[in-house]
């Protein structure tokens, strides 16, 4: 019996009808939609009652069944089934749903199979080039762009979290003036007569505040406008990264984007950067690094690492060597290691001392990296140090900025306050970014920006800044829109829309056409108009798709440029009593532009494993000072200002510095970040931005608890980690295999062991190259339909991450050293979990993985307490939201979405298991090695997560497994985990003697 | 059957008050059923009881809208109240089995005054239990799927799973406690039709009577079956316990992955089940003024069985610790190290007390006998045994093998909510149980009265 074939067949029957005026009138509606608004507009339709009219008379329900007499008696077979069935299933009512046909099929699509489109997600302007699956024409998943410079096929957490971001149900969904819903014509209309009246003074009274411009076609859209009204004035700001454009420009004497050679480099020092997580090509450095740093395939040298933080980060702690200085010491620090490598001593401390040591035997082939959240100081003086140690323009290259107009924001900033504060403005468009949240709160830009007579804003979100703007336009997901941005390198990427905007997005280019000859100028024209007037020969078309095809303009990377820094006069040394303030972006929410993703705001943090708020990071010396424990709420007060937050006690920070990630502290972001921990941006001084001396700190006598997902860190005489040195690893390569106990296959009672004679599927995980970044976790959240549970259920450490990163200590509490290490299921042979389930719902199948039944689970929970990992999550409550309209797009329809009562766990993506399998059938032959990469594999950067056939001895997985650090999570259980790890090596100075020996206890 | 009588000198008094005759006896305890007039004691009694099944009412309606999430449990302590509580409960109900068929095949006379209470409260105590398991499924309207029931899935049930044992162990248990129970109502329920007043009472116990017309027949028949039900029941007393604690022993987890909790389990079963005992029968027997007839002699031999079994639950609390000790595992060193100092130190600490130090004070005859103090023992050592069955699920959890999952619970409202709510349909039923049935067996107290020994001719 062929229950489905009769219902496709009876819909597809109906697509042949072509008579009727009605369907006429239906096809022409759907004609009129083109891409990927096809699919929303079909949608539209079947909700319409008309339609439903029309298929209730046009079509009776198997009425052409009848004529038929092979039908009919095949109706007739099924009718009898059906009342047989309908007794059987009579107590559950099936919800009613319709299979229809495309009545002209969109190009390519297959129903039930992904399409990739490639574009770029841009962050601050820098483009993530990324390929994005589509089911149906819904984005669902975020890949990296594999032929891309920037990314190999890998994708940083806020990229891979932009799905979502997409579907966010708080974005904004209307045109709104002064809280009235209007359309987008009628703001045309009403903008177009205001510029009209400033057309007769030149414009003179246009503000424009942008982000940073990368964009050529926006920047060449806003020269247009500045043409047209040579009164008015753009501005550019946003709140952090100033360090890195302002530093070149002081070193240099002109905007330069450096661009990093990691794979060249053998000694790396950091300057509190956090190269490898985020920042521009921060998923291609943390590639390169990892080659420099892994001893796959016979590797056996290393290159090594300093950090100097002000507070540990996920790069930072990585390092062979990590120094915590307060933030106040920073920039002494980078200079007398200038003055050291110039010739003018060696430095005080011994670190300093190695560490000259070391950068001057790596003359060429080093990096001095300062971090974005520094001042440009420090960046001009790094610029110093690596032409002193001949990096530039070897391991460290130059090229021209990728703003498209360079400026210092806060100058641009403190221009546009000065403009409103003596009324010249009349019109002011902001265009993205938030700056009433993110401005220092001294320059009242929240009431300055309120004395522009008319005030529009392009925006996301009904945020901080669309709360006192007239005009609130919904701007255009990046997803949902024509444009176009540089990669780190400048290589341009052409962004095209994967979906039609889901409430009726505009992006920039649209709302600045309106300052052109043609106002209603799609951002596509204006787009391709740009790059055709640009590009020369006669090819543009060929050129234009293979563009939009690849997601990037082949050999578009900015060139190199020959410069030399100086060395610039140093400033007067910040100091003070009192505690200081470090400020760094959170790595996940950035600036506070992404507080609203849920996914992001669940992810735990590398090093504190914080979700859902920042805290008050301080030193454990320095909480005992202040008498304060974890979660007690201090008033810190700095600048004149102050904020509350909870105390989050952190070894490794330095003592006296309290360290503040930005980006929380929102108060109109939606439900998501509405609420979340505090703002840093309160405590910022425009003058210095970057840290904040003399501050107090004071307990305000109450606790606000705040969410980690992990309690704790030290190994507890354990060694979940094994980690040593390279030294240690050169004596004795198999150190990590001696020191854990493992039961010997033979001692069992059961007969013998299952022949696996198909595919095996493993897993290895390099410890070496883990850096935490956390991109896998968020990777496996869009994959999987893993639902996020709110701060109350992580509290009860209820989260569902499939994968998580345990992050561990080891050494003294004053300066320990710290490891990451990811797990996820280890899919075990002898899996406890499997005895234990009641009913048979997590079993095992003929190529070892450990499935995971979700409809036979009742839920009792056995498996997850019998599991020693502890990677099963369990859906305690409803977690997946099935009311929101909007986040059901967002899901992978190869993927179950779980309901409540349900335990589910890592599957190793065994939806791209089977769909590899399922092709390599069809053309008969085996999976191919990489074939087949999980979700967390494919987006790692710094390729830490290695996938494949065991059974396959030349597979990289099997490759991995042979390695000589190859060790097994808990092996002395005789689980015998299909998951290993490759212990950590790292390559410590031996002149430093850094208690090695400290450094594999607890 | 033959009472043994043992020599005067190691009892405390005559199982049976002097002065007693088969009528009295038998209209004493009918009485109690028939005659008496509803108290207003008994009354206020019954609604606050009821008023606290309510709690289970509330508890459990929540629990089947919101999901168990509305507990305190997490990961990784996936069990918590619904799992201590239901081996709570199956222990205590115990003494029920223990007291009717062990020590009927032991010939152990004394019993006959107390085992038809202890049965009921078998009952009603694996009522309680057996809701838990249940309701601490996720998905409970599918948790039939743990029933071998031939389905259009094709699917068993895992049978490697020591839940699935559990299914069957209960269940047994449940069905066997339950026939024994009403066969041994038989007789009594005729003696209740016989001096029944009202139609109804007669019509209701004449139906429940089944026919039973005294006749030496029926007698033959009854005893053969109460030995038949005995002789199945007795092996349940030890499979039952050992049956739950191979939940815990069966999986790898330290704290739970030992071999010392079969025996350790049933001794603690039973020492719960006759505290549960003691802890009705105390307040009971005074309300109901039963002295004469649940004299001390009984409460001295159940204070008895309770100091033994006590000692031997001491036993196995020493061997967790030596063998963690002693099995120089990290992980088994560590998890007996943070019973006694880690977080939940205070249960650990608290249950000591409670099962090892307070019942050495039942070495003392004077204690023994004294139903004031006994009570008071008897509710520490049900406290205790709660804690016991805490500090295994939780404190084992809590801290596993990587420190990054680990974790704390705590109970919310809603499990106490329904912990108390099962407190309070144990207590409801056990309040209607003594209004409507004879809470002694009447036939068997007959027989333990000088005149029912029949002197019989010797065959030469």
């Amino acid at each position: 019996m062929d229950l489905p074939q009769v219902k496709v067949n009876k819909a597809s029957a109906m697509s042949e009808q072509s008579n009727s005026l009605n369907l006429e009138v239906i096809q022409n509606r759907l004609e009129q939609a083109k891409g990927a608004g096809y699919w929303r507009s079909l949608d539209e339709l079947f909700s319409t009652e008309g339609f439903r009219d029309y298929l209730h008379r046009e079509f009776p329900r198997q009425a052409s069944e009848w004529i038929d007499d092979d039908g009919r008696r095949n109706f007739l077979k099924i009718m009898g089934a059906s009342l047989a069935l309908a007794g059987l299933s009579a107590c559950t009512k099936q919800p009613e749903e319709y299979i229809m046909p495309y009545v002209q099929a969109p190009e390519k699509l297959v129903n039930g199979k992904p399409l990739f489109y490639a574009t770029a997600f841009p962050v601050s302007g820098v483009a993530n080039p990324v390929l994005v699956e589509t089911h149906e024409f819904r984005p669902t998943k975020v890949e990296g762009n594999p032929e891309h410079p920037a990314s190999l096929g890998s994708a940083d957490v806020p990229t891979q979290a932009s799905v979502l971001g997409l579907y966010d149900p708080d974005r904004l969904q209307t045109v709104n003036y002064i809280g009235e819903i209007r359309t987008y014509t009628s703001f045309l209309s009403e903008f177009l007569q205001i510029l009209a009246k400033q057309k007769a003074k030149n414009g003179a009274g246009i503000r424009i505040l942008t982000e940073t411009v990368t964009s050529p076609t926006l920047y060449s859209q806003l020269q247009e406008a500045l043409k047209a009204y040579p009164g008015a004035k753009w501005y550019q700001w946003e709140p952090t990264g100033h360090g890195r454009r302002n530093g070149a420009q002081f070193a240099f004497g002109q905007y330069l984007n450096p661009v990093y050679k990691f794979a060249e480099a053998e000694v790396v020092l950091s300057i509190d950067s956090n190269f490898l997580a985020n920042g521009p090509g921060g998923v291609r450095y943390a590639r390169d690094f990892a080659s420099k740093r892994t001893l796959r395939d016979g590797a056996m040298e290393q290159s090594r690492f300093y950090a100097v933080e002000s507070s540990p980060s996920s790069t930072g702690v990585k390092a062979d060597h990590r120094l915590s200085v307060k933030p106040s010491e920073i920039p002494a620090f980078v200079r007398n290691l200038a003055a050291a490598l110039s010739g003018g001593g060696t430095g005080s401390s011994k670190f300093m001392q190695v560490l000259v040591k070391d950068l001057q035997a790596a003359k060429g082939k080093s990096i001095v990296i300062a971090g974005d959240d520094q001042s440009p100081e420090v960046h001009a003086v790094v610029h110093y140090i690596n032409q002193v140690l001949e990096n530039n323009g070897k391991t460290v290259v130059f090229t021209a900025a990728l703003d498209q107009k360079p400026v210092d924001q806060w100058a641009d900033l403190n221009s546009l306050a000065q403009d409103l504060r003596s009324g010249q403005v009349d019109v002011l468009l902001i265009l993205g970014g938030n700056p009433v949240y993110s401005a220092p709160p001294e320059m009242n830009l929240r009431g300055l920006i309120q004395m522009a007579k008319t005030r529009v804003r392009l925006g996301l979100y009904d945020d901080e800044t669309s709360e006192v703007c007239q005009w609130i336009i919904p701007e255009a997901h990046a997803f949902e829109m024509w444009s176009d941005a540089p990669a780190y390198d400048g290589t341009i990427s052409i962004i095209q829309p994967l979906i039609a905007p889901l409430y009726g997005g505009k992006s920039a280019h649209d709302v600045l056409a309106a300052f052109t000859e043609n106002p209603d100028m799609s951002g596509y024209t204006t787009l391709r108009n740009f790059w055709k007037a640009r590009h020369t020969g006669s090819d543009f078309e060929t050129w234009w798709k293979r563009s939009i095809h690849d997601g990037f303009v082949k050999d578009s990377a900015l060139p190199a440029v020959s410069v030399t820094a100086r060395l610039i006069p140093a400033a007067a040394a910040v100091g003070g009593s009192g505690y200081e303030i470090s400020f760094h972006s959170d790595p996940y929410v950035l600036d506070g532009r992404y507080a609203n993703n849920a996914w992001l705001q669940e992810l735990p943090r590398p090093i504190t494993r914080l979700t859902w708020d920042n805290a008050v990071v301080v030193s454990p010396k320095t909480a005992a000072e202040l008498k304060v424990e974890n979660d007690d709420r201090v008033e810190i007060t700095a600048n004149g200002k102050s904020i509350k937050g909870s105390i989050y006690i952190l070894p490794g920070q330095p003592d006296g510095s309290i360290d503040i990630s930005l980006g929380y502290g929102r108060t109109r972001s939606g439900r998501a970040g509405n609420g979340a921990g505090f703002s840093g941006y309160t405590l910022r001084s425009a003058s210095n931005p970057y840290f904040a001396t003399g501050a107090k700190v004071v307990s305000v006598g109450e606790k606000f608890r705040l969410a980690p997902v992990q309690h704790h860190f030290a190994m507890e005489g354990r060694e979940p980690i094994k980690a040593g040195t390279l030294e240690e690893y050169k004596k004795d390569p198999y150190f990590a295999q001696k020191e854990s106990e493992t039961a010997p296959k033979g001692l069992t009672i059961l007969p013998s062991d299952w022949e696996y004679k198909g595919y095996a599927w493993g897993m290895a995980i390099d410890l070496t190259s883990c850096n935490g970044c956390n991109a896998c976790v968020v990777a496996c959240q869009a994959e999987n339909n893993i639902a996020v549970v709110g701060k109350e259920q992580v509290l009860n450490t209820r989260e569902m991450h499939w994968i998580r990163i345990d992050r561990y200590y080891s050494g003294s509490e004053n300066d320990p050293d710290m490891f990451f290490q990811p797990v996820g299921c280890h899919h075990c042979e002898n899996a406890p979990c499997e005895i234990v389930c009641p009913v048979a719902a997590t079993v095992h199948d003929s190529e070892g993985l450990n499935n995971m039944v979700y409809n036979r689970c009742v839920g009792t929970r056995y498996c997850s307490n019998n599991c020693p990992y502890k990677v099963r999550r369990f859906n305690f409550l409803l977690y997946t939201d099935w009311e929101t309209e909007s986040l059901k797009l967002q899901r992978n329809p190869d993927v179950s979405v779980r309901s409540r009562g349900v335990m589910e766990k890592c599957t190793y993506c065994v939806q791209r298991i089977n769909y590899a399998k399922i092709t390599a059938e069809k053309e008969d032959r085996r999976v191919k090695d990489g074939e087949i990469v999980p979700a967390c594999a494919a987006t790692c950067p710094s390729q830490a997560i290695v996938f494949g056939d065991l059974n396959d001895p030349k597979s990289k997985v099997s490759l991995a497994k042979r390695e000589k650090t190859n060790y097994s999570l808990l092996g002395e259980l005789n689980t015998r985990p299909r998951t290993t790890y490759l212990a950590e090596i790292r390559n410590p100075n031996p002149e430093l003697a850094k208690q090695e020996a400290g450094r594999k206890e607890s | 059957m033959q009472p043994v009588e043992l020599p005067d000198k190691i009892h405390v008094g005559p199982v049976i008050d002097p002065g007693h005759s088969l009528a009295s006896v038998s209209d004493k305890v009918a009485g109690i059923v028939l005659k008496r007039k509803i108290t207003l004691g008994w009354v206020f009694g019954l609604l606050i009881s009821f008023a606290i099944l309510q709690n289970l009412m509330a508890g459990a309606t929540w629990l089947l809208i919101k999901g168990v999430g509305v507990w305190g449990i997490n990961i990784p302590i996936g069990w918590g109240f619904a799992i201590i509580n239901f081996v709570w409960w199956i222990g205590i109900g115990h003494a029920g089995t223990l007291i009717s068929a062990i020590l009927l095949l032991l010939n152990q006379s004394w019993r006959n005054a107390i085992n038809r209470f202890a049965e009921a409260m078998t009952l009603f105590a694996v009522m309680c239990a057996g809701m838990f398991p249940v309701l601490h499924t996720g998905r409970p309207w599918l948790a039939y799927w743990l029933l071998p029931i031939p389905n259009t899935m094709g699917m068993w049930p895992q049978f490697r799973s020591p839940l699935l044992w559990d299914v069957f162990a209960v269940s047994t248990y449940l069905t066997i406690s339950a026939v024994f129970w009403f066969v041994g109502l038989i007789p009594d329920l005729a003696t209740l039709r016989d001096s029944a007043k009202s139609p109804v009472s007669r019509a209701i116990y004449g139906m429940l009577a089944m026919g039973w017309r005294n006749s030496a027949r029926h007698w033959q028949r009854y005893e053969k079956a109460s030995l038949l039900l005995a002789g199945l029941a007795t092996p349940l007393v030890v499979s039952v316990h050992t049956v739950v604690s191979f939940d815990f022993a069966v999986s790898i987890i330290p704290g739970w992955h030992t071999t010392i909790f079969p025996p350790y389990f049933v001794a603690g079963a039973i020492y719960s089940g006759f505290a549960m005992v003691l802890t009705l029968m105390i307040p009971v027997r005074r309300f109901y003024g039963l002295d004469d007839i649940i004299t001390l002699r009984h409460l001295n031999n159940m204070a008895k069985v309770t100091l033994a079994t006590a000692l031997i639950v001491g036993y196995g609390y020493t061997m967790e610790a030596f063998f963690g000790y002693f099995s120089a595992d990290t992980y088994e060193r560590f998890m007996i190290w943070n019973r006694m100092t880690g977080p939940y130190a205070i249960f650990y600490w608290c249950l000591i007390l409670c099962n090892i130090i307070t019942p050495q004070f039942l070495w003392s005859k004077k204690i023994r006998t004294s139903p004031g103090i006994l009570w008071i023992i008897s509710i520490i050592v049900n406290i205790g045994m709660w804690l016991e069955r805490f500090v295994i699920v939780v404190t084992s959890l809590h801290r596993d093998f990587l420190p990054s999952s680990w974790g704390y619970y705590a109970p919310t409202v809603w499990d106490w909510a329904v912990y108390t709510g099962t407190i309070g349909l144990f207590m409801t039923l056990i309040f209607l149980f003594v209004r409507v049935l004879p809470m002694i067996t009447i036939f068997e107290l007959r027989m333990l009265l000088p005149s029912a020994s029949v002197k019989e001719p010797v065959a030469q």
